[in-house]
């Protein structure tokens, strides 16, 4: 549009601090939350609807567990590996763990680096990030592998409450589509880092606008999102 | 980086965000097809909507002639009844008015109103409508896959809606159903993210939210509220859609079925309810909230008085909004529940009474002594305020526990919410058609066949939903395709029937009136020019009328008071618009 217009958005009026800067944020023209771009606030906002859905799901799942009137299977036996002619409990889903929480590592490397510019570095760490998201979803089907040729299916197991099966599929199952979606994105921008699409403000194919080194940061909202999904997921379902 | 221009005036602070640079359509389908541009959207998801809204009102037509007349037309029987029910009432609460408020009215007034050249991100919001077309084709499937729809009840209670005796429980239609409920949400999360996040962060400079229009916090408010209550459906679908398709059984308690035992067992029907209305019940006020607001600014411009009390009114939407989500087990009554949880759900219920009560108050006090003129769109407006109290006031009493169990399940639930979430909110519409109209295309509606079609249609739906009240109290159940040989209901109720559904039949026809008024207009209509309402909001300040793509021209509008300066005193106009400098010193001199 108009020259004049191309301004630079961080222009930071002296703002009063704490609960007035609040409150006079809110009463502000233009924008409600200051220095927050477009992106990033859709970004937060899809994720407290998200929130809203992993809830129903978690709420759903632990009526159907204190209701069942037949018993629920014991996680850590289901959900122990033998290695070595020894059973350990919840050795799978404990590697699991780790390596998502390892990847919210690197995604929180690599968007130090992208807004850095370094551009090697920040493609590089998402490369990792989106790496250690597909040995996650990996070894999930490793485990999904294992309890279906152990007889568990969507409507019934050996051991217990048909539920258990349900509710196991259906929850790990959305979680790890997020994470999937997650890594395809992952690579998507990870490319255009290498390229260097945000140092040119290449337009997107779809969008026309311009790009920049915030998306990696976006990227980054909902990767610690799906982590910390994980926690509950891994809280309410294994360890109860 | 060229500077910005200064403020005409030092109140209003300067551009924070760079102005943004849209996508330009290059060829006839990105332009009117595969559209980016906000008011394109707009109007592909009011025609849809529009349209899909006018099978459910055919589907009503229907209904009524098999409850004055059973038998007169061959086709349908009980099972037929059902489907027709669950149908019309799902379209119309969800694919109608849910989609025509917020995908229709959302986006084409949200950027206008607020002084923006378009939504946040158009692309995502380009496939919003598509996800929803997508959808409401889904839905449609349904009335031609074997066993046809689904006949469960727009509330899709299980177990019954995935068993055999229920039409479509057993075949496509529950699926179908469900799925295009799956669809609708998607697509509607990528456009409401749009709406909520363009309100929040993609104002033009002065536009403080407690200047906005209360249009805009009313679809504000109820598109925050659709991204919390929407998830609940969601999840509930795919269950149920599990519970249906790979025999799960969330949902499913024991049950024996026509003497056989299902292999389904330990489900939980009353978790269904709980997540269906946590949905449900703010799905109301999702409908009722961007009318409330609409309504307040069609009153306020025709009546060309300020809206009396502007903070109350944007408190009570925000209030209302927050206390609909500890409201919704009132559904749930009968379906019985621990009597502490019956107190607190009574209580929420009623104060949710309370500000809306301050609603009402403020349209009328806003039209005490105001210079009424009575346009189209200030008859629907009054007319949605009588039907609104009318139906709020029969609402009071479902809200008691104990009136409601021996009403629920009658004619008189079926009256109430007709009037306050069918009638009330179809008012709206209707006038804010009226009112838009001449923006969006050019051109004013007849007045004449507007006339007839507002008389025809706001008397006659009180000839069709008041006589249901009576019904309700002599004990007709609702979801009956005919009474039969039946002890308590006396033979005036087929009287009564009869003459609802010759109503029905002619408020139905006075619709077709109004869509010829619509096209017919498009080319014959009075010019209307850029403001022929002479209103306050940005909206009718465009440069271009239709407004052109990105909405402004070169410079953005700023804003300088609230949206309501009508009939200010010492004045030039009875209105002063919002974008032009502040204090009365300019608005006195003619505009040069
Ligand atoms: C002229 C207009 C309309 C007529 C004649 C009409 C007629 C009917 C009839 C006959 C029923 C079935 C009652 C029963 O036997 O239980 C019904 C149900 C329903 N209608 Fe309407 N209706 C109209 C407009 C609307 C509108 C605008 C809405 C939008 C909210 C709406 C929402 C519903 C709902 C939610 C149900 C309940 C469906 C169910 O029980 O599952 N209707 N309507
Ligand atoms: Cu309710």
């Amino acid at each position: 549009m108009s020259q004049s217009a191309q301004a630079k958005p961080e222009i930071a009026l002296p703002r009063p601090a704490g609960l007035r800067g609040f409150a006079s944020d809110w009463a502000s023209d233009q924008r409600a939350f200051k220095n927050v771009s477009w992106g990033k606030a859709m970004m937060w906002i899809f994720l407290l609807s998200d929130t809203f859905i992993f809830g129903c799901f978690l709420v759903a799942y632990m009526t159907a567990r204190v209701s069942t009137a037949i018993a629920w299977p014991n996680p850590s036996t289901v959900f122990a590996l033998s290695i070595g002619g020894k059973e350990i409990p919840l050795i799978l889903i404990a590697i699991m763990t780790f390596v998502l929480i390892s990847s919210s590592g690197t995604m929180a490397m690599a968007v130090n680096y992208g807004y850095r510019r370094d551009r090697r570095k920040a493609a590089i760490l998402m490369l990792t990030t989106a790496l250690f998201g597909a040995i996650f979803v990996g070894m999930q089907a490793f485990e999904w592998t294992k309890l279906i040729t152990e007889g568990v299916r969507p409507w019934g197991n050996p051991w217990g409450a048909a539920q258990f099966g349900s509710t196991f599929f259906m929850i790990t199952g959305f979680h790890g589509t997020h994470v999937s979606i997650g890594v395809i994105f992952l690579v998507i921008i990870a490319r255009k880092v290498w390229r260097g699409d945000f140092d040119t403000e290449k337009r997107g194919f779809f969008t026309s606008r311009k790009g920049n080194y915030e998306i990696v940061e976006i990227m980054g909202l909902y990767w610690h999102f799906v982590d910390l999904v994980w926690v509950f997921i891994f809280a309410f379902f294994y360890l109860w | 980086m060229a500077n910005i221009p200064a403020g005409i005036d030092d109140t209003v602070p300067l551009a924070e965000v760079a102005d943004v640079e849209l996508y330009h359509p290059k060829s006839w389908w990105t332009t009117y097809v595969f559209s980016q541009d906000a008011k394109v959207i707009a109007i592909q998801y009011s025609l849809t909507a529009i349209s899909i809204g006018f099978v459910a009102l055919v589907l009503s037509w229907l209904m009524r002639i098999q409850l004055a007349f059973p038998g007169a037309l061959s086709f349908i029987d009980a099972e037929h009844y059902y489907q027709f029910i669950t149908m019309h009432g799902m379209i119309m609460v969800i694919y109608l008015l849910t989609a025509l408020f917020l995908g229709g009215f959302g986006n084409y007034l949200i950027p206008l109103m607020l002084g923006a050249r378009d939504m946040v991100f158009p692309y995502a919001n380009m496939l919003s409508y598509w996800l929803y077309l997508l959808a409401v084709l889904v839905l449609v499937a349904g009335f031609f896959v074997p066993g046809g729809p689904t006949g469960a009840g727009w509330t899709l209670y299980p177990p019954q809606s995935i068993l055999s005796g229920t039409p479509g429980g057993k075949d496509w239609g529950i699926i179908l159903m469900l799925t295009s409920l799956i669809l609708f949400i998607i697509g509607f999360t990528m456009g409401g993210l749009n709406y909520v996040v363009t309100v929040l962060q993609g104002r033009t400079r002065g536009m403080t939210l407690m200047r906005m229009p209360l249009t805009i916090w009313g679809i504000f408010t109820a598109t925050v509220m659709a991204l919390l209550a929407f998830p609940a459906l969601f999840v509930a679908s795919v269950m149920m859609l599990f519970d249906r398709v790979l025999g799960t059984s969330f949902f499913m308690p024991t049950i024996v079925e026509m003497g056989e035992h299902l292999k389904n067992g330990g489900g939980s029907p009353i978790l269904f309810q709980h997540l269906f209305w946590f949905f449900g019940h703010p799905e109301v006020y999702i409908v009722a909230l961007p009318a409330f607001g609409i309504v307040s600014d069609l009153i306020s411009t025709h009546a060309r008085k300020n809206i009396f009390g502007y903070r109350m009114m944007v408190w009570a939407i925000v209030g209302i909004g927050a206390l609909s989500f500890v409201v919704w087990a009132h559904h749930m009554y009968v379906s019985g529940m621990n009597p502490k949880f019956g107190f607190f759900f009574a209580t929420t219920t009623l104060i949710i009474a309370v500000p809306t009560a301050i609603k009402v108050y403020n349209w009328v006090l806003t039209l005490w002594r105001g210079d009424i003129h009575l346009t189209l769109p200030m008859l629907f407006a009054l007319g949605f305020m009588v039907t609104f109290v009318n139906g709020g006031l029969t609402g009071l009493f479902l809200g008691n526990v104990v009136v409601d169990v021996p009403l629920a399940k009658t004619l008189f639930v079926v009256a109430h919410f007709h009037m306050v979430m069918g009638v009330a909110p179809i008012m709206v519409v209707f006038g804010a058609i009226c009112h838009w109209y001449p923006k969006v295309t050019g051109r004013m509606l007849d007045e004449t066949l507007g006339r007839v079609h507002f008389f025809v249609t706001f008397v006659g739906a009180y000839a069709i939903f008041f006589p249901m009240h009576y019904l309700g109290l002599l004990g007709v159940p609702r979801r009956y395709s005919e009474l039969g040989d039946t002890a308590f209901i006396p033979p005036s109720v087929q009287a009564l029937n009869e003459f609802i559904t010759i109503m029905a039949l002619i408020v139905g026809a006075a619709q077709i009136l109004f869509l010829f008024n619509l096209a017919w207009s498009l080319r014959r209509g009075k010019e209307a020019g850029g403001n022929p309402w002479r209103a306050t909001t940005l909206e009718w300040q465009t440069p271009q009328t239709p407004p052109a793509h990105g909405n402004w021209g070169k410079e953005l509008p700023v804003v300088y008071r609230w949206a309501y300066d009508y009939s200010v005193p010492g004045a030039a106009q009875d209105f002063i618009p919002q974008n032009q400098p502040n204090g009365d010193r300019i608005s006195r001199e003619p505009a040069s």
